[in-house]
């Protein structure tokens, strides 16, 4: 504990998005819009031993709260991560992502010929299954079940 | 609820029951008796892509319900060529006809035409995706020429690109059908769609040689393997008549086997085959009007 400390310092005001599957808290950066040329505070921390999954990333975002929408996607990519939403230095809220069972305008279906990739005026929409994580494309059937962060919208 | 027509998919068992037997129904009217049942109703084609059997059994069901057809006209002197999307173009139509049957070359697009629409669409081909007309016909074909229950089928050919085989398999899966798929390596059937069969209780087999089932199944469902899904010709030559339907081939088969293809053939059905008492795709086609009949009666008819 001491150790994780040391790595990742406490925030006052925030999120602690703990438990990201290793190696997804770039992506997850990606997710949150935090780019080199952003202003937030943001700590993460990679590869980290944990012993309920073997090794696990961290992202800390100061001052900001996440929208439902973000947390959907984080849960696409990080099955298991967990929301620490914290205030005055406090855990105030401590939550485990979960996968919606309808997506809307997150991800973007991989079939090029799928009529929710054209100029048609309609938002990408998916029925996901959760185990195996696999998503449907209510338009065009067609299935996502790897690589799911790169069609992220 | 209007009664869109999209996918096989939102189909069951009961109500795919209820169209066979309504399509049961219209088989005098499709042989010419006359009816008004749709009189005074207007039906819309607008097919995005070439087609001729399925836009006249379409054209021929509804007229002989007694109904009237409006159609696009060719694409190029539509609006369509001025950059009109197929939302806008469904939202238009919807004001003049009370269903519209669409063909798009897009996956997906008539589930998208069915959100934007105030009248019945009726799915009659979405790009690689469904095209429940044909299932339907199909069904309807091993329902009056052999039987829905206890069937073995053989599906052969281009089980990878057609649509019309991943259709009809999902609704054999209803039916728990013994199913088995023969193609050549190049052209299996997507292991997603597959364990979709599986998931609903088909027993789905496969192989790569015609000569392994033919002995053994009820209906024999060939389809053509389509020269232009095949970015290089000579591996379109490799597989080009890999299964041919003789009379040689057909020594084997059962008495009361039949023979179905959605048409139209080039290749893969000998002609000599057409005399024989296996073959059922003239019949099949045919078909295809009743089954229609009652896919709009059950669009447009006041309930």
């Amino acid at each position: 504990m001491i150790e994780k400390e040391m790595r990742v310092r406490r925030i006052e005001h925030g999120t602690v998005i703990d438990h990201i599957t290793a190696g997804q808290a770039l992506n997850v950066l990606r997710i949150l819009g935090v780019s080199g040329t952003t202003s937030a505070v943001v700590s993460v921390a990679m590869n980290v031993p944990s012993g309920a999954i073997g090794s696990k990333d961290i992202v800390k975002v100061e001052n900001r709260e996440l929208e439902e929408e973000e947390v959907d996607r984080i849960s696409l990519i990080a099955p298991n991560a967990t929301i620490n939403i914290i205030r005055d230095f406090e855990v105030i809220e401590k939550y485990r992502v979960d996968l919606p069972e309808k997506l809307v305008g997150v991800v973007k279906c991989a079939n090029p010929n799928c009529i929710s990739n054209t100029n048609e005026p309609v938002i990408s929409r998916f029925i996901v299954n959760k185990k195996p994580v696999e998503l449907r494309c209510i338009y065009c059937d067609h299935v996502i079940c790897e690589g799911i962060a790169e069609h992220l919208i | 609820m209007l009664h869109h027509i999209i996918s096989m998919k939102d189909f069951s068992r009961d109500e795919i029951g209820i169209i066979l037997n309504r399509a049961k129904e219209f088989e005098p009217v499709a042989r010419g008796k006359r009816s008004n049942l749709l009189s005074g109703k207007i039906l819309a084609t607008l097919f995005y892509e070439p087609s001729t059997r399925t836009r006249l059994s379409f054209e021929t069901a509804m007229k002989r319900l007694g109904g009237e057809v409006i159609d696009l006209g060719s694409i190029e002197s539509s609006s369509i060529v001025k950059g009109e999307n197929l939302a806008d173009t469904i939202r238009v139509i919807g004001n003049y006809a009370d269903s519209i049957v669409l063909r798009h070359p897009r996956e997906g697009a008539a589930r998208m035409a069915s959100e934007f629409s105030k009248v019945p669409i009726i799915n009659a081909g979405d790009g690689a995706g469904h095209h429940p007309t044909q299932t339907l016909l199909d069904l309807y074909t091993i329902m009056r020429e052999s039987s829905l229950s206890g069937l073995r089928i053989a599906l052969v050919g281009d089980l990878k690109y057609g649509r019309t085989v991943h259709s009809l398999a999902y609704a054999l899966s209803l039916y728990h059908a013994d199913v088995t798929l023969v193609s050549p390596a190049q052209l299996k059937m997507p292991e997603v769609i597959k364990k979709d069969l599986k998931k609903q209780g088909a027993v789905v087999r496969e192989t790569a040689s015609i000569e392994d089932v033919v002995e053994d199944v009820d209906v024999l469902y060939v389809t053509r393997i389509q020269k232009e899904r095949f970015p290089d010709p000579a591996e379109y030559q490799k597989v080009a008549g890999v299964y041919r339907i003789t009379e040689e081939l057909l020594k084997k088969a059962r008495d009361n086997l039949i023979i179905m293809h959605p048409l139209p053939r080039v290749d893969e059905i000998d002609p000599a085959v057409d005399r024989t008492k296996f073959a059922r795709y003239f019949e099949q086609s045919f078909y295809g009007v009743p089954v229609r009949m009652a896919l709009l009666a059950m669009a447009m008819e006041a309930v």
